[in-house]
Parts: structure tokens; C-alpha cells; sequence
């Protein structure tokens, strides 16, 4: 559904990501790991047409959306799921959600977004700056699911959120999975990577060195950890 | 006059000039807000919806069309502006912008007075518009108390619009983190071309009101640029409730200053500016604050 082929991004002089080469079949959760500035975060707004690509392709199902601006990528059916959630503070709940509405007819139609989340339905008319970190993410989440995307873009979802919300957002994650959206996570939390993905990638200074089922990673863990992820 | 009858007419009067300066301000924050450019052309902007008015009410003779009309073909001359010119500059810093916008300012004084002339034409309210009416026994000017009544009917209009409509919506999330909003599929670059229109026509709209009060004339301007920049910053850069509150506070020290105390009525509206930065530097409801 998704596929990366030979990504290239540059910051001025700083050559981020170096080839990377990613294949993501319909319905599958893949979970990409890495130590922080090896470049996940910059992939994944790559994909998203918020960092222009110095070389490399990538495209949505038989779509090449290489160098498409964002709004085109979003419209073609990627949702982003950003590193901070990027929640609009003055904006209500509801209007947060709206604001990624595009179509009648959605699987994801803002009733059933509200029962998804119902702790969104209480807070329907509170302004996002006055929501938890916890409610933050799922409101985020929520935003990206309303414009019925075929892939989900989530850049470390876990971040600063307690153990008991991180076990509803795999929750939730599982549950798009069920749905046939396909979904590339970003984490550094390795237990939600390892407890949701089909599929672990690590990356390593622009590129992707590694790839397993959590299966075979847990086998590996030993000798992949320290060489790989750990500091 | 008795004292109440005074006060009514200085209230009038205050509210009238609120609303022109409302127009002018309310365009400079939105265009602020979502695009974070300081539009140095906005009073040139003003002085040609004055102009292209009172071409459109004399070609007509319908000063209703030259009211519509003005700030339609301005707000589309806006539109054209960032559109063929502002947007290649938006990965530049703010500089590139003052310069351009600068520059426009003083293309549209140019071409004005290469078109019009640089005698102020006389614009006159149409014959509706014209009298008087008595407030408490007083005589009163219609066309004040139509500026009054216009600028409350806009001001609720552009609160409307930006609360209930799609497209305010949209603005909204925009001013408040672009990349987010155009991630989420929506055309910040369509939605900016808008903005700065309506900005533009919001601006011409305040020319066009403000022509049978003060003439058509070069100097437009120049006078009015200084109190729309007193408006935002007073208001907060960027929000559309600062600018009504901002509006109204300098409409009313500039009416109440000018018959009070005459000799300092200038120096009030900069010493209530003072005062805001002193309490709120961000302005009354600026983000800053």
C-alpha cells in the first residue's frame, strides 16, 4: 500500500536520510525503531510532503506521490499523526476534527470517531489546549481517522503519556489494523512497537539496517538492542 | 445642546469612526494572523477603494454598486497580488515581505495619481444617506450613523464567517499551525490568496465609506496606515476580537480627545498604545501576552 523506494532528504549541507527503502502491504502495522536523529521523524514528513525529497520515489498503492505538496498527499489518503500531536489550541474538539473532514460518507464519520473515544465525547466543546497529553493524542488520532485514510502516519504516539493510555492507544491501533488501514508507527517505546506491529524495521543513521517480526526480534533482541537502539 | 444629547452625538460620532478604522484593522490582522506579513500597502489599499468608488459611482450613478463594487475588484486585485507575486516569497524571512508590500504601496499612490489626478475628488453619500436626523432634539448626520450601523453589521458578519463557516474554520487552523492544516489536506495556499483578498477588500471597503467624510485624495494613506498599526498592536496581532476592541478604543479617544482636549488628541491614542504594551505587550489579546 505504501512503498518507499531510495528516499533522500537533505537539511542544507546535513544528508538525513540516505536511500531508505520501505514496503508496506495493505492492513499491516510497521513499526519503525531507531535512536533519536537517525531520521524517523524526518521520513515520515518526507512521505508527507512537509520536507522536500532530494532523490527516491514513494508511492500509495499504484499513486506516485513523489514531491506532491502536502495537501495532495493527504487527499490521496495518508493521515499524519505528528511527533507532539500539533493539536490546535484555540480550536474546539469537534472543530479539530472537522478540520480533516473531507467527504460524505466516511468509515469514520465523527459519531462513530466520538464513540471510539468516548473520553472526546465528553470533552466535545473544550478547546484543545485544555486536553490532556492522553486526550491530545487521541483527538489526534480521531483528526486523522475522520478523512478515512489508507495509511496512517503515527510519529511516536506514546510519547510522554502514562502506561494506562499507552495500553488504549494499542488498543485503538489494533483496532485500524481490523479496519484494513495500514500503518507505519514511529516509537522509541519498544514494548508498543513490539506489542502492535507485523513488522519491526530499525533505521541507523538515514537508513533502514534491520527488519523482523517482533517474533524474531525478541529471539535477536540480545545482539540487535545494544548494536541498534540502545545509547 | 444639552449634555445628553452631546454625549449621544460624540457616541455616534465615536462608534462611526470605530468602524472605519475597524475595516482597516480587521484585514491587517487577518492577513497578520494567517500569514505573518506586515501589509506596509494596506492604507494604499484603502485609498484605492476610495478612488475605484467614486469611478463606479460616477460611471453608475449608483453608490450602492460603487459600495459593492470596490472592494470586490480590490480584494481580487489582492487576491492576484499574492498570488502572482507574495507566495514565491514565503520561505523568505519578513524582510523580503516589508519590501514588496512597501513597494506595493507606493505603486498603488503612483498609479492613483496617474489615474485620478492629485486633487481630492469630492464623493458624495447618496441623497438616502445625506440628511440629518434629530437624536434627542439634535440634528445628526445619516450617513455617521450608517457607518455606525455598517460597521456592527460587518463586524458580526466576519464573526460569523470565521466561527460557522467552512472556509473560517479553515482560516482558523491555518493561523494556528499551517503545516498541521495543510497536512491535513487542506490548500494553505488558496486558503492565504483568500485571505489576503478579503484582507484587501476589507481595507478598500473602509476607503469607499470613507470618502464622502474626508474627499478622495493622495494623502488617504498616509494618515490611516499609522492608526491601523496602533489598532493591531493594541488588539494583539493577529486576533479578529483585538481589532474590534482595538478599533473601538482609538475611534472613541480620537472623538472624545479631538472635542475634549484638542491639542493632545494625538498624543492620546499613542499614550493608550503605551499603556496596553506596558500591561500586555502582545497586545490586549495577543498570544505574546
Amino acid at each position: 500500500m505504501l512503498r518507499i523506494e531510495g528516499m533522500n532528504t537533505h537539511y542544507g549541507a546535513s544528508h538525513v536520510l540516505q536511500g531508505v527503502d520501505l514496503d508496506m502491504p495493505q492492513g499491516r502495522i510497521s513499526a519503525v525503531l531507531g535512536r533519536n536523529g537517525v531520521g524517523k521523524t524526518t521520513m515520515v514528513k518526507t512521505i508527507m510532503g512537509l520536507v522536500v525529497q532530494s532523490g527516491g520515489r514513494v508511492h500509495v498503492g499504484s499513486t506516485d506521490i513523489t514531491g506532491w505538496p502536502p495537501h495532495r498527499v493527504a487527499r490521496e489518503g495518508v493521515a499524519y499523526v505528528p511527533e507532539g500531536r500539533l493539536i490546535f489550541p484555540d480550536l474546539t474538539v469537534i472543530e479539530n476534527i472537522q478540520v480533516g473532514e473531507r467527504k460524505a460518507g466516511s468509515a469514520w464519520p465523527l459519531a462513530r470517531l466520538l464513540e471510539l473515544f468516548p473520553s472526546l465525547r465528553e470533552r466535545a466543546a473544550n478547546r484543545g489546549s485544555q486536553l490532556s497529553g492522553g486526550e491530545q493524542q487521541m483527538l489526534a488520532i480521531a483528526r486523522a481517522l475522520v478523512s478515512d485514510p489508507k495509511v496512517m502516519l503515527l510519529d511516536e504516539p506514546s510519547q510522554g503519556l502514562a502506561p494506562l493510555v499507552v495500553r488504549e492507544l494499542a488498543r485503538v491501533i489494533r483496532l485500524l489494523r481490523e479496519e484494513g488501514v495500514t500503518i507505519l508507527l514511529v516509537e522509541q517505546n519498544m514494548k508498543l512497537a513490539e506489542a502492535v506491529a507485523d513488522e519491526l524495521h530499525i533505521m541507523v543513521k538515514g537508513r533502514m539496517v534491520y527488519r523482523a517480526t517482533p517474533a524474531v526480534f525478541r529471539a535477536e533482541e540480545e545482539t540487535i538492542r545494544p548494536r541498534f537502539l540502545t545509547v | 445642546m444639552s449634555t445628553l444629547a452631546l454625549l449621544l452625538s460624540q457616541f455616534v460620532d465615536a462608534l462611526s469612526q470605530s468602524a472605519l478604522l475597524f475595516f482597516l484593522g480587521v484585514g491587517l490582522t487577518l492577513i497578520f494572523g494567517l500569514m505573518r506579513i506586515v501589509n506596509f500597502a494596506h492604507g494604499a489599499l484603502y485609498m484605492l477603494g476610495a478612488f475605484v468608488g467614486y469611478s463606479l459611482g460616477t460611471w453608475s450613478g449608483n453608490y450602492w454598486l460603487a459600495l459593492a463594487g470596490a472592494p470586490l475588484l480590490v480584494g481580487l486585485f489582492g487576491t492576484a497580488f499574492e498570488f502572482s507575486i507574495l507566495r514565491r516569497l514565503y520561505r523568505r524571512d519578513a524582510h523580503a515581505f516589508l519590501m514588496v508590500t512597501f513597494g506595493l504601496a507606493l505603486v498603488v499612490g503612483e498609479a492613483v495619481r496617474l489615474t485620478w489626478g492629485s486633487d481630492a475628488l469630492k464623493v458624495a453619500a447618496p441623497p438616502v444617506l445625506s440628511g440629518v436626523v434629530f437624536l434627542l432634539d439634535e440634528p445628526f448626520p445619516v450617513y455617521r450613523l450608517f457607518l455606525a450601523a455598517t460597521g456592527i453589521v460587518v463586524a458580526v458578519a466576519i464573526w460569523q464567517f470565521l466561527e460557522r463557516s467552512r472556509l473560517g474554520l479553515l482560516i482558523r487552523a491555518t493561523s494556528q499551525n499551517a503545516d498541521m492544516a495543510n497536512a491535513l489536506g487542506v490548500d494553505i495556499k488558496l486558503i492565504r490568496s483568500c485571505v489576503f483578498g478579503i484582507g484587501c477588500g476589507l481595507a478598500a471597503l473602509g476607503g469607499v465609506l470613507a470618502a464622502p467624510l474626508v474627499t478622495a485624495s493622495n494623502g488617504m494613506a498616509a494618515t490611516v496606515i499609522i492608526d491601523a498599526f496602533v489598532i493591531v498592536i493594541i488588539g494583539g496581532m493577529g486576533s479578529f476580537l483585538g481589532s474590534l476592541i482595538g478599533a473601538l478604543l482609538i475611534g472613541f479617544v480620537q472623538v472624545f480627545g479631538n472635542y475634549y482636549a484638542p491639542d493632545f488628541a494625538l498624543a492620546f491614542m499613542y499614550l493608550v498604545m503605551l499603556a496596553v504594551l506596558v500591561v500586555r505587550p502582545g497586545g490586549l489579546l495577543g498570544k505574546e501576552a
